[in-house]
């Protein structure tokens, strides 16, 4: 069982693919992890060899910021942008977009599930 | 689109011809402004600077990490007061900073 920073990877996957398993690695920094290092692309993930593995774990290790460390790396730039009071920490406070979008309609991804309100119309007819 | 490199940032140019003025002269005013869109560059930091928002003027005291932010980001323009039937949730969500 392949483990690299902290997380478990899908055994019967494609390596590009399994490695998206990671916080922070999307399909073409996977790709590009592969190529690095010279895995076949057919190699699914239970055949990388031990020093395969390890030598992605070196290469996520120094080049790539990951899992915990891009988490609190998010956090602490969201906090800044609270902390000095400006617009886009003030929307990131409330939960909602903070590049401008509009929130009339859609802005789900940021206010999450729609609440019911008495009274008001469901636009469109549709609840 | 972000803003060609050759122009370099936005900075109000009477904004900045006042604050270094001030600089010079080692006094701390604030200045009334209606650039909303200047860059803050570092030599506005420790200045208190008013900037309008449409209807009055927000002071607005620079600190160090908001250089490269654009001023009209501290002033907002509007004013939320909640909606209806929202007391409730707020109410929790006060008990809940407790």
């Amino acid at each position: 069982m392949a483990r690299i920073s902290g997380v478990d990877l899908p055994p019967n996957k494609k390596v590009a693919y399994g490695l998206t398993a990671i916080y922070g690695i999307g399909l073409h920094t996977a790709q590009k992890i592969i190529a690095s290092v010279g895995i076949d692309r057919s190699k699914k993930i239970k055949d990388l060899s031990d020093e395969e593995v390890t030598k992605i774990r070196k290469l996520l290790e120094s080049d790539y910021k990951v899992e915990g460390a891009l988490r609190a790396e998010i956090a602490a730039d969201v906090k800044r942008l609270i902390d000095i009071g400006s617009y886009r920490g003030t929307r990131h406070k409330v939960g909602l977009p903070a590049r401008g979008q509009r929130t009339r309609t859609n802005a789900r991804t940021r206010k999450g599930k729609k609440k019911t309100v008495a009274g008001k119309p469901a636009p469109g007819g549709k609840k | 689109m972000s803003r060609s490199l050759k122009k370099g940032p936005f900075v109000d140019k009477k904004l900045m011809k006042k604050i270094t003025n001030l600089i010079d002269s080692g006094e701390k005013k604030i200045i009334k402004t209606w650039a909303r869109g200047s860059m803050i560059p570092p030599e506005f930091v420790g200045f208190t600077i008013a900037v309008h928002n449409g209807n009055r003027f927000i002071p607005v005291y620079i600190t160090e990490r908001m250089v490269g932010h654009k001023l009209g980001e501290f002033a907002p323009t509007r004013t939320f007061r909640a909606h209806s039937g929202t007391r409730k949730e707020e109410k929790k969500q006060r008990e809940f900073e407790k």
